[in-house]
Order: structure tokens, then C-alpha cells, then sequence
């Protein structure tokens, strides 16, 4: 579960106030409204990359407020995949894990697993200069869940992709997220995406974030 | 893309012309230098003792300075690239102070702060004045600011992105930045450090006020180009003066082509 409680945002003339909402656990939720209106800056609150002005952030029971990007146990996939413009894919999709000073076999082990399940086997050894548009979502998306989060947060990944790529990692995402029992919240514009995805919707405007109810 | 058609057009006919002429006068200049010397007498120069001291003093003060330079313009340059503080435009400006000053001004300003109380009390433990430290300290003064604008236009570039995904796989900040923002600014600390030696290697006013110009002391590669004019000895001068010009291009080469691939 994620829950936003009385968030507030303020960077000069741009304000965010009492925004409040609630991803249920397990669920596939997207995010979406105007250019502009604080989609990002609410996800980077949620990634600890913002401290909020004020209000409470929640994954699962645990108050994440005051906590570290790294402690949050999530996973972040932004928009251009946010490559490590040094690293191999295998050393990419280790990172999280190498970070946490695992054996090197036990992050061989997840790197292959999770390499296998997302296509990407073939490209441990390459750059990312190397690599596609989809694939190096792919290897974000591989590099985001090697720690095993209970949350997986996504800005607008599929919106640098082709059509046909597209549908083919919004499947991808569905299914991981499935698989893994992942709470998922994403940002996008594309109502596609939203139908293709979501299991939940919620619309941000300036009033704040509401739900979006399904007829 | 422009096509060869556009490419020979007269606007940039003009423009290549205008370049092209900038090129000559260069070429000319250091062409004139060459030729006022034979290969005989310049290895006759440089076999001289003095020289050699200053030529070895030269590389060894230079190299120091860049090593420290880049020392100081890393986390300068990551912080002005990255922070957002109140008072940031006004320190940009003061770090920019060694560029701006007229070099003589700024050994002057270390001579007169090393005859301070608290200058004082520095040289108790290190003496800069008239020595090799006052010769690197001189170099690093006016080095270490261009190294920190080279660095800090490197940081501008690099998107801060990766690093904000690398905290939340779990590393801290300065984990982040050693793990994956420095190895993506390798080519800009090589860049940075060059630039300051290159910048080291043709000091002189702040060195000859601060560190004076003794022979087989504190005598580095401008001093020695002075020291002989002075005398009237120009074939040393010029001899010396090409080897600067020599280092100079080797500096430029290394940072457009090593640098592309660092």
C-alpha cells in the first residue's frame, strides 16, 4: 500500500496542498493530469528524493517520511530509464544489490533470474549507449526490482517508445508487477496506457488527487 | 544536415575565411619562433644545467598543481553544478577572482598575505615565500580556478537522474556520486586537470613576485624565457619558448583526443 497524507510542496510560486490518496497493496495504479501540476514532484517525495513541506507518506503500515531514498524499499523507474552511463547492464541490474554488499553469487544468481525474465540476457555485457530506447527500459525496470521492493514507482517509462514497443513492455510491466505482487504507481499521459494498465486511476489537478471511478 | 552544396555557400566561404585567417596569423607566429633557431643550438640550450631545472621544476610544479587543483574543483564544481544555496551567485563570482585579477596583482596579494600574522604563522610550519611551495601555491591560486569552472560546466552536463536512482537502490549521496556520477566525469577531470597544468606551465607574474626567480631554486619555464631575454641570450629564450609551445600542443592533444575516449 501506498498513502499520501496531507502532502504539501512549495517551490516559489508553485504549491502542492493537502494532497491525500491511497494505493491499495497489490495493485496496479496510474497517475495521471496536466503537464506541469506535480505528478514528478509527488513521486520524488514518495522516492525520498523530495522532503515535503508538510503531510505524512506511508508504504505498507510504515511512516517512510523521515526515511532514505534506499530505505524505502522501492523501486524507480524514470522516464529516460536514467541509465549509469558507465556500467554494464549486468552491472546495472546488480547495482542495487551490490550496493548492499551481497556475495557475488547471489547477485549473479537474481541478475540472471531477472535478466531471463525480462529479455535481456543478451545485453549483460553492453553499454548503455548500446542499447535501445525499450531496452534500456528494461534494464531500468530489471535494475529497479533486483532489491526486491514492495513498491514499484514509474514516471512516464513508455513515453520515449515506438507504438508497438510499447504495448509490448506495458504487457511486460503488467505482468511483473502481477507476478511479484508489486503495489505499482504510474505517471503517464496516454489514456492507452491507463486502460492497459490500471487497475486503479487517479486524476491530479490543481484541487488535489482524486480517484478516478470506472463505469 | 547540410548538404556540400549549402556547406560551400559565400556565408560560409566568409566564415572559413575569417577562421582561416585567425589560423595563418597563429601559424605564422609560431612558424617565425621555429625558424629563428637551429635544431644545434636549441639542444645546445637545453643541455644547459639551469634549464634542466627548470625544465624538470616546470613538469614536477605543474603536475602537483593539477593533481591538487582537481583536488579542490571536484567537489566545487559538484557543488555549484548541484546545490542551490542562498549567496551561490556571489561565490560563483568570488571564485572567479583569480581569472578575472591581472596575474602580477595576484602574487602580490600572496606576498602580502604571507607577511600577515597568519601568514606568519603558516610559514612557521611551511615556508612558501621564495621557495618551490610559494612557486605551486602561485600556480594553484590561478589553476584551481579554471579547474573548477571546467569541472563545474562537466557536472552541469551530467544529469542528476542516475544519481537520484542510485539512492534509492540504496546508496547515500556521496555514494551515489563516487559510484556513479565521477566515473561518468572522468573526461571532464581530465579535461580539468589539464587544464590547470597547462594554465600552471605558463604562470609568471604571480612566481616571480611570490617565489621570486632564483636560478636553480624556484627558476620554472617563463622565468627562464625573462631571465634569459634579460641577458640578451634569445636563442635560449626561443629554445625554452618551444618547448613551452611543444608541452602546450601536447596538453591540447591529449584533451581532444585521449579526452574523447577517458
Amino acid at each position: 500500500m501506498i498513502r499520501f497524507e496531507t502532502i504539501a510542496w512549495h517551490a516559489g510560486a508553485f504549491r502542492l496542498e493537502n494532497i491525500s490518496f491511497t494505493v491499495p497493496a497489490g495493485r496496479y495504479a496510474v497517475l495521471m493530469g496536466r503537464t506541469g501540476c506535480g505528478k514528478t514532484t509527488l513521486l520524488e517525495i514518495l522516492c525520498g528524493l523530495r522532503r515535503p513541506a508538510g503531510g505524512r507518506v506511508f508504504i505498507g503500515e510504515r511512516d517512510v517520511t523521515d526515511l532514505p531514498p534506499g530505505e524505502r524499499g522501492i523501486g524507480y523507474v524514470p522516464q529516460d530509464g536514467a541509465m549509469f552511463p558507465t556500467m554494464t547492464v549486468r552491472e546495472q541490474v546488480g547495482f542495487a544489490l551490490a550496493i548492499r554488499q551481497r556475495p557475488p553469487p547471489e547477485i549473479a544468481a537474481r541478475v540472471k533470474e531477472l535478466s531471463d525474465s525480462l529479455g535481456i540476457a543478451h545485453l549483460l555485457d553492453r553499454r548503455p549507449q548500446h542499447l535501445s530506447g525499450g531496452e534500456r527500459q528494461r534494464v531500468a525496470l530489471g535494475r529497479a526490482l533486483a532489491a526486491k521492493p514492495s513498491v514499484l514507482l514509474l514516471d512516464e517509462p513508455l513515453s520515449a517508445l515506438d507504438e508497438e514497443l510499447r504495448d509490448d513492455l506495458a504487457a511486460l510491466l503488467k505482468r511483473v508487477q502481477r507476478e511479484q505482487g508489486l503495489t505499482a504507481l504510474h505517471i503517464t499521459h496516454s489514456q492507452h496506457e491507463a486502460e492497459q494498465l490500471a487497475d486503479v486511476r487517479f486524476r491530479m489537478a490543481a484541487a488535489g488527487v482524486t480517484e478516478v471511478r470506472q463505469p | 544536415m547540410s548538404s556540400p552544396l549549402q556547406r560551400v555557400s559565400p556565408f560560409w566561404v566568409s566564415l572559413g575565411a575569417v577562421a582561416g585567417l585567425y589560423l595563418f596569423f597563429l601559424l605564422a607566429m609560431l612558424t617565425a619562433t621555429a625558424c629563428y633557431t637551429t635544431p644545434g643550438k636549441l639542444i645546445e640550450a637545453l643541455a644547459k644545467r639551469e634549464i634542466q631545472h627548470s625544465i624538470g621544476l616546470s613538469l614536477l610544479t605543474c603536475t602537483v598543481t593539477a593533481l591538487l587543483s582537481l583536488l579542490l574543483a571536484v567537489p566545487v564544481g559538484y557543488l555549484l553544478a548541484r546545490a542551490r544555496f542562498p549567496g551561490k551567485p556571489w561565490l560563483e563570482a568570488a571564485l572567479d577572482i583569480p581569472i578575472v585579477l591581472p596575474p602580477m596583482v595576484m602574487g602580490l596579494c600572496l606576498l602580502i598575505l604571507f607577511q600577515t600574522r597568519f601568514g606568519q604563522f603558516i610559514e612557521h610550519f611551511m615556508p612558501f615565500t621564495y621557495t618551490v611551495f610559494g612557486v605551486v601555491l602561485a600556480q594553484f591560486t590561478i589553476g584551481a580556478a579554471f579547474a573548477v569552472r571546467t569541472m563545474r560546466h562537466t557536472f552541469d552536463h551530467l544529469s542528476s537522474r542516475p544519481e537520484d536512482v542510485a539512492m534509492t537502490l540504496g546508496c547515500t549521496r556521496a555514494q551515489a556520486v563516487w559510484r556513479v556520477t565521477l566515473p561518468a566525469a572522468r573526461r571532464g577531470m581530465f579535461a580539468a586537470a589539464s587544464v590547470a597544468w597547462a594554465r600552471s606551465l605558463g604562470e609568471f607574474g604571480p612566481i616571480l613576485v611570490f617565489a621570486g626567480a632564483t636560478r636553480m631554486k624556484t627558476e620554472v619555464l617563463p622565468t627562464t624565457v625573462w631571465l634569459e631575454l634579460s641577458v640578451g641570450n634569445l636563442e635560449a629564450a626561443v629554445a625554452v619558448s618551444l618547448l613551452m609551445v611543444l608541452c602546450a600542443m601536447l596538453v591540447l592533444a591529449a584533451v581532444k583526443w585521449l579526452g574523447e575516449e577517458v
